[in-house]
């Protein structure tokens, strides 16, 4: 096949490639930074360690806690459009009244009213990467009983969810013993709720955050806000009623995101490699091999202290991982796998992988464990989600 | 006020009304009007057909009308013994007037008021209420009166619910609505009547705007319930005051008031004949079954396209309290639903509230209208945001083993180009889609969608969009059948068109030196120039590939007519000539068309370059975009073997050189003139036709015959259709006695 090559033709006029966006629309750059990324690479080859304590002042350590330790499932948000964090008040009457009318299809319901259930809009104050990232903010769709006044639940609800334990490194070292069993029980169901309880329950809760999203911000006007990043807990149902309503309000654009296997092992390496003073569990990954009749699940567990061991060995320059890094960690697990069970890992795919700072699946579900790496997990994320919309 | 004016016209009754007469007033300016003089007066003008004898029973009956109003004004006399006989006559007389032409609005106005004051039985009072058909309209006032009446609770329910139909009925044809609408919060309170719900709700479904106040929260949650009348009013509350009202409709869509019409169905045609002009249209509001969600098969959407709903949500946030009234009260902007025309589209421009989810307006024509003329630069971020993702979620091939939703996905595709036609542009979100989703693409599953889409992508730099797009596009074009190589040439061909014709616009809307484009119009003219190489070289290749298809060179030679015209058709300083891989194939190519097609173009080359040529030494001065010598030398090389070839039957000297020991070593004597106008292989089913029809005798012909019978055959020709043929040899050949090719003459200082 010939080898194409421009004939030097025609126009004698000089041709500046850049000359096309001169005066540009941020429409016009953003499509520049899309062929930017679809012509090279997608992820950088290097990335910063999540570093401990990046989690700005003043961030509520109250709140930081609620969300540890559940499992979120992960949705990218393009920016919303008009929308504005004094009025939150005003939004959860409205999506509450749209819950409810929702679920009595066909009554209206006056927006504003008293019912069992409410919404509460939080801002989630100081999760954020950087000064220029928007305010990351918390929905709970709450269930009440009937006698209860509905102000002031989410305080006493999060107090009750600390059970005494002010300090985070003690809260992680008391979840190593019960796995989250005392936290579970919070997040009840309609049909689980004892009606007697006087308590107003979380039916669900989704944040909405951007860690670090600069790439994002520069591409769009101050009409929008920007929070790429969407975790949500509670029945998926609810996600829909819920999600339905942002996109019909602030049109914006929810879809689900998934973690291929190739940043599923680069999460796996950058949470080894972090520094964690009491390991909570085990580093454990799990391979999926799709064969007939029934897929096959490789769980294969290691000591964290083993693995943070060989990532030490591997790991060159200090505070940064990079591609060939990953590679090097991943297949050296591979090796010692195949050396005991002659099974090349590196023909499966990786499913998930759980480590004590945070366990991620492919299906876009994570939990976050660990305190002190909340804000670079979710940086990661962010930076995933945001390569999603664009 | 003079008799005079009550005649029965249009202008005349609006003119009363809008002196918003009270009550008293028009009472006693009834009264005046009853001399007989009077009454002749009336009927002469109001009239609809003047001939003589129809005047004069018409007199007759207005008399007699007026007698029967008089005594129902006056009430029932009690003492009389007669006195059903009188009324029946009386009632007889107002329907027949009535269900004939109809009544005058002082006469139903004085009707109504009897008719719900209950003087008479509940009888009499339901055949009046029947018979108020007006003859043209109604006066607001007479309405007025009438609703205060029905507070004063004289009549009967089943009387107030044939008033309330008939009001519903006849609401087209009450001449002003301003003080009906003052009494929306008493039709609101009647709600609460069950019997009277279904006509109320109608009739506050009419009434209903957004300047209409009045109504309080907390009654809203007065009628919950699942009647169709009341979702209806329901949904327009909702369309009016989104921020206040919450309500999901049931699937199935019901007709949702009673027909209020049907006893006055014809009556209301007859009105509205002699009204002739359009009487005001009622707000009809769409309750399609879009605002309804039948299934869930994703929470996303149900269907991919969102509904078209203005953004009325986002601005009332701003305010602490909001009421109903003061949403309804909002005015000032202009409700989508509402926006039905383009006259509508283009009264509004300035105060159109825009949907709340931007991807609506792709099923809108009217909205991409205004898109396109927009350019705000949130509306279009909204708008690719939106239909990127939707992209991106609903693409096929992205999930694996995941064809389901693929017809679906086909008429969203078909959608957005449809769109992409409308407004003769493309978007940037569909470029950026196909930069991601081209690598993972099979070259099947929607092809003819995918490769539209490629045609339509925004004029850009060629060398940036190639290794995104054009490199893996090359791919599949070289690993796929014919068929696909011939809809890919055939989608560059029309991007082609696209560029130039957005290029050939921009250029002349900006006439001005500091636009930006001025400065760069050189970049796109090579960015063209570039695309143009790039076709040439995957033609040519493909050409190889497919052993030189005469299918496929239909389209490539297709793609060059459109290049050929660029100078002229375009007024754009280009001019790119084909490869040589292209040209030779066509010129030996065995099929007519072919040939034919390549004698177009080569003509079309011709008048873009003298063209070209003639504004250069027109203009003296050294424009940026002369044409290098080198597009005409290349000309010049193809005319030259072209003519050579069709005409002198020299096909190898000039030219295309191939050494005259080789062409022995084909064997083939007369190499000559194999290849001329007359031997042409692929002329040869004409010139086994053109001999069937000449009967001369093939003798020994002299140079003069032979040269006549070459004028006769090409004539033959050029009557058979070949119409590029024809073009080419006339402008290219000089008819003399030693033909020779013209070439286009060039200046070596180029």
């Amino acid at each position: 096949m010939d080898s194409y090559d421009v004939p030097e033709s025609t126009p004698s006029a000089s041709s500046r490639p850049e000359d096309y966006f001169v005066g540009a629309t941020p429409l016009q750059k953003r499509l520049e930074s899309i062929r930017k990324q679809t012509s090279f690479i997608p992820t950088p080859p290097r990335r910063k360690v999540p570093q401990c304590s990046q989690l700005q002042e003043d961030v509520d350590p109250q709140k930081v806690a609620f969300l540890l330790h559940k499992q979120w499932t992960l949705y990218s948000l393009t920016p919303l459009y008009k929308f504005s964090y004094s009025n939150l008040k005003e939004y959860s009457r409205l999506l509450n009244a749209f819950i409810v009318a929702e679920k009595q299809k066909g009554l209206a319901v006056e927006v504003g009213e008293d019912f069992n259930i409410k919404v509460i809009f939080s801002t989630l104050l100081g999760m954020k990467g950087t000064q220029r990232d928007p305010e990351a903010f918390l929905v709970q769709r709450l269930i009440l009983s009937p006698r209860l006044e509905c102000s002031g639940t989410i305080l006493a609800y999060c107090n009750l969810c600390l059970l005494g334990s002010s300090d985070p490194s003690t809260l992680a070292f008391q979840v190593a013993g019960t796995t989250g069993a005392c936290h579970h029980t919070r997040i009840l169901s309609k049909s689980q709720l004892p009606s007697e309880n006087r308590e107003g329950k979380v039916l669900w809760t989704g944040w909405f955050c951007c860690i670090f999203g600069d790439s994002l911000l520069e591409t769009v006007s101050e009409d929008f806000t920007c929070l790429p990043l969407f975790l949500a807990n509670g029945a998926e149902s609810n996600t829909a009623i819920i999600g339905t309503w942002f996109q019909k309000t602030f049109d914006c654009y929810f879809s689900p995101l998934t973690i291929n296997a190739f940043n599923l092992s680069w999460m796996a390496a950058m949470w080894t490699a972090c520094k964690v003073d009491h390991y909570v569990a085990t580093t454990e990954f799990l391979w999926s091999v799709p064969c007939s009749p029934q897929s096959l699940d490789i769980s294969y567990a290691i000591h964290p202290e083993d693995a943070k061991a060989l990532w030490d060995s591997i790991h060159k320059t200090p505070g940064e991982v990079t591609q060939e890094e990953v590679d090097l960690f991943m297949d050296c697990l591979y090796s010692h796998f195949h050396r005991h069970f002659k099974i090349h890992l590196s023909a499966t795919r990786l499913v998930r992988v759980s480590t004590s700072v945070a366990s991620a699946h492919t299906d876009g579900k994570i939990k976050i464990l660990c305190h002190k790496y909340l804000i670079g997990v979710l940086a990661y994320l962010t930076e995933l989600a945001v390569f999603q919309i664009e | 006020m003079s008799p005079q004016k009550r005649v029965k016209n249009v202008k005349a009754q609006n003119r009363i009304s809008q002196g918003s007469n009270s009550f008293q007033t028009t009472l006693s300016a009834w009264k005046v009007k009853q001399g007989p003089s009077n009454s002749k007066n009336i009927s002469k003008h109001g009239q609809n057909n003047p001939v003589g004898d129809y005047e004069h029973a018409d007199d007759q009956a207005e008399d007699a009308l007026q007698m029967a109003v008089e005594y129902f004004e006056k009430g029932p006399v009690k003492t009389s013994q007669n006195k059903d006989k009188t009324l029946e006559k009386h009632l007889k007389t107002v329907e027949n007037v009535a269900w004939k032409n109809g009544l005058a609005s002082e006469e139903i106005d004085v009707l109504l008021n009897i008719a719900l004051s209950g003087k008479f039985g509940n009888a009499v009072n339901t055949r009046i209420l029947k018979c108020m058909i007006p003859a043209t309209v109604i006066s607001q006032d007479s309405v007025v009166k009438a609703v205060s009446w029905l507070c004063v609770d004289k009549c009967s329910g089943s009387t107030k619910v044939l008033f309330y139909r008939w009001l519903v009925a006849m609401f087209d044809f009450i001449d002003r609505k301003e003080q009906i609408n003052l009494l929306y919060g008493f039709f609101f309170a009647s709600l609460q009547d069950d019997a009277l719900c279904p006509y109320v709700c109608h009739l506050l479904y009419l009434l209903t705007k957004k300047e209409n106040g009045e109504i309080e929260n907390g009654k809203l949650i007065l009628f919950q319930g699942m009647q169709p009348h009341l979702q209806a009013l329901l949904s327009l509350y909702k369309f009016f005051a989104p921020a206040l009202i919450s309500v999901s409709l049931p699937v199935r869509k019901k007709i949702y008031f009673k027909n209020s019409e049907n006893l006055w169905k014809m009556a209301l045609l007859a009105v509205k004949q002699r009204n002739q002009g359009p009487s005001p249209e009622p707000l009809k509001l769409m309750l399609g079954p879009a605002n309804v969600r039948p299934l869930k098969r994703k929470w996303n959407s149900l269907s991919i396209i969102p509904v078209l709903n203005s953004s009325s949500y986002t601005k009332e946030y701003g305010k602490k309290e909001v009421s109903l009234s003061d949403c309804l009260n909002r005015s000032g902007s202009f409700p989508l639903e509402q926006l039905k025309s383009f006259p509508q589209l283009l009264q509004n421009i300035h105060c159109l509230e825009l949907p709340s989810q931007m991807g609506s307006v792709l099923n809108n024509s009217l909205l991409l209208h205004y898109i396109n003329c927009v350019r705000d630069e949130p509306v279009l971020l909204r708008f690719y945001y939106w239909l990127s993702q939707t992209l991106q979620e609903e693409c096929i091939w992205y999930k694996v083993n995941n064809y389901e939703h693929g017809k679906e996905f086909t008429n969203f595709l078909d959608t957005i180009i449809r769109a992409e036609c409308f407004l003769q542009e493309g978007f940037y979100s569909c470029e950026a889609f196909l930069y991601k989703s081209l690598p993972l693409w099979d070259g099947l599953c929607c092809r003819s969608q995918f490769l539209q889409l490629v045609s339509w992508i925004p004029f850009s730099s060629f060398s940036e969009v190639k290794p995104l797009l054009f490199d893996h596009l090359a791919q599949l074009f070289f690993t796929s059948t014919i068929y696909f190589k011939c809809s890919v040439l055939q989608s560059l061909k029309e991007l082609l068109q696209n560029w130039l014709l957005w290029l050939s616009m921009d250029i002349h809307m900006k006439p001005v030196t500091n636009s930006p484009l001025e400065t760069t119009l050189g970049g796109s003219m090579n960015s063209v120039s570039k695309l143009i190489h790039y076709v040439g070289w995957l033609s040519t290749t493909a050409m190889r590939l497919e052993s030189n298809s005469t299918f496929l060179l239909h389209f490539i030679l297709d793609f060059y007519e459109k290049v050929c015209d660029i100078y002229i058709n375009y007024n754009l300083p280009l001019v790119v000539l084909f490869p040589p891989g292209i040209f030779y194939s066509a010129l030996l190519s065995l099929d007519t068309s072919i040939l034919n097609q390549l004698c177009f173009i080569m003509h079309r080359y011709r008048k873009n370059l003298t063209a070209a040529k003639k504004n250069e030494l027109v203009q003296k001065t050294k424009s940026e975009f002369n044409f290098s010598s080198k597009t005409y030398q290349e000309f010049n090389h193809y005319l030259t073997s072209m003519v050579g070839c069709l005409w002198t039957s020299k096909p190898f000297g000039k030219g295309i050189y191939i050494d005259p020991e080789i062409l022995e070593k084909t064997g083939v004597t007369e190499y000559k003139n194999s290849l001329n106008v007359i031997h042409h292989p692929s002329f040869l089913s004409y010139a086994v036709s053109f001999l069937m029809l000449q009967t001369l005798p093939r003798e020994r012909e002299g140079n003069r015959e032979k040269g006549k019978k070459w004028s006769w055959y090409l004539d033959y020709l050029f009557s058979q259709g070949l119409q590029g043929l024809k073009l080419f040899i006339r402008s290219s050949v000089h008819h003399s006695s030693v033909p020779r090719a013209e070439g286009i003459n060039y200046n070596n200082q180029y």
